[in-house]
């Protein structure tokens, strides 16, 4: 049952505040970054979709094919341009 | 002390494009998402990983489709909610010897969660440095110590500053509820 919120009393405050500890502050980097990372993930997937030599290099070392296109290949975004290639 | 924006704000300026409103954004409800994963389903660390990234992402994709800006908590809550449920779905098929997922031990745990985010805004509205205090003794679990070394107060004085601060966030939770009762 959910409490009222005027029966919060200081000990269960504690209790609560307890419960929310910071995140890793990587996974909180990387969702901040989320904007930057998807328009470098949509200039990919579009060389990938036109360049059939690219997209070639991408699925034989997709990390080292981020990086010779100008691109940091931060787990994000290799995990997720795994994914899309599967689309491509 | 700094005005908190409400949520609806915060999302209006993340859909108008402003760039700090994402980050805001994240960090307003990272720990939130965090907790789902971990305390309400228990994800392994890996996994919890994946799905907080997902949410994230999810939300910046999907953030102009939310009717009620002042709803962006719960439907937060229930799309980390939906896809943790997915991921050990998905972990039980692989291996079936996985206990089975208590739905309704989750939810109640996420009701406690939301409870927690509550208590947060309070403490975010009554900033700081009862924030800090408050933050490095119960979230962080640093010692008195601790605390008295980075913030440059005598260690001996810290328990009845949490003590004060306590008193602050019960009385900015008892205005809240208060402004919120009918009259």
């Amino acid at each position: 049952m959910k409490i009222e919120m005027n029966e919060f009393d200081e000990e269960r405050i504690g209790r609560l505040l307890r419960l929310l500890p910071p995140a890793p502050e990587g996974w909180v980097r990387a969702a901040q970054e989320l904007p930057a990372a998807r328009a470098v993930l949509d200039e990919l997937v579009a060389r990938a979709e036109q360049d059939a030599a690219f997209r070639l290099q991408l699925r034989a070392d997709l990390e080292r094919a981020i990086a010779a296109a100008g691109y940091d290949p931060s787990p994000f975004i290799v995990s997720r341009l795994r994914r899309l290639l599967e689309a491509v | 002390m700094a005005v908190e924006q409400t949520d609806a704000q915060l999302v209006s300026r993340c859909r108008d494009g402003d760039p700090d409103a994402w980050n805001e954004f994240v960090e307003r409800f990272s720990r939130y998402v965090y907790a789902i994963c971990g305390r309400g389903f228990r994800l392994p660390q890996p996994d919890a990983e994946d799905v907080f990234q997902e949410v994230f992402s999810r939300a910046f994709e999907r953030l102009g489709e939310l009717r009620n800006d002042d709803a962006v908590r719960p439907w937060l809550a229930q799309l980390t909610r939906r896809l943790s449920i997915d991921r050990l779905r998905l972990n039980a098929r692989d291996n079936p010897s996985e206990p089975e997922l208590d739905e309704q031990e989750a939810d109640d745990v996420l009701a406690t969660l939301d409870d927690a985010m509550t208590v947060r805004a309070a403490l975010d509205k009554v900033g700081d440095p009862c924030r800090e205090i408050l933050d490095r003794f119960f979230c962080r679990d640093e010692s008195y110590r601790a605390i008295g070394d980075v913030l440059d107060i005598p260690a001996g004085t810290i328990a009845s500053r949490i003590s004060r601060c306590l008193e602050k966030v019960r009385a900015e939770l008892d205005g809240r509820s208060r402004a919120s009762r009918p009259s």
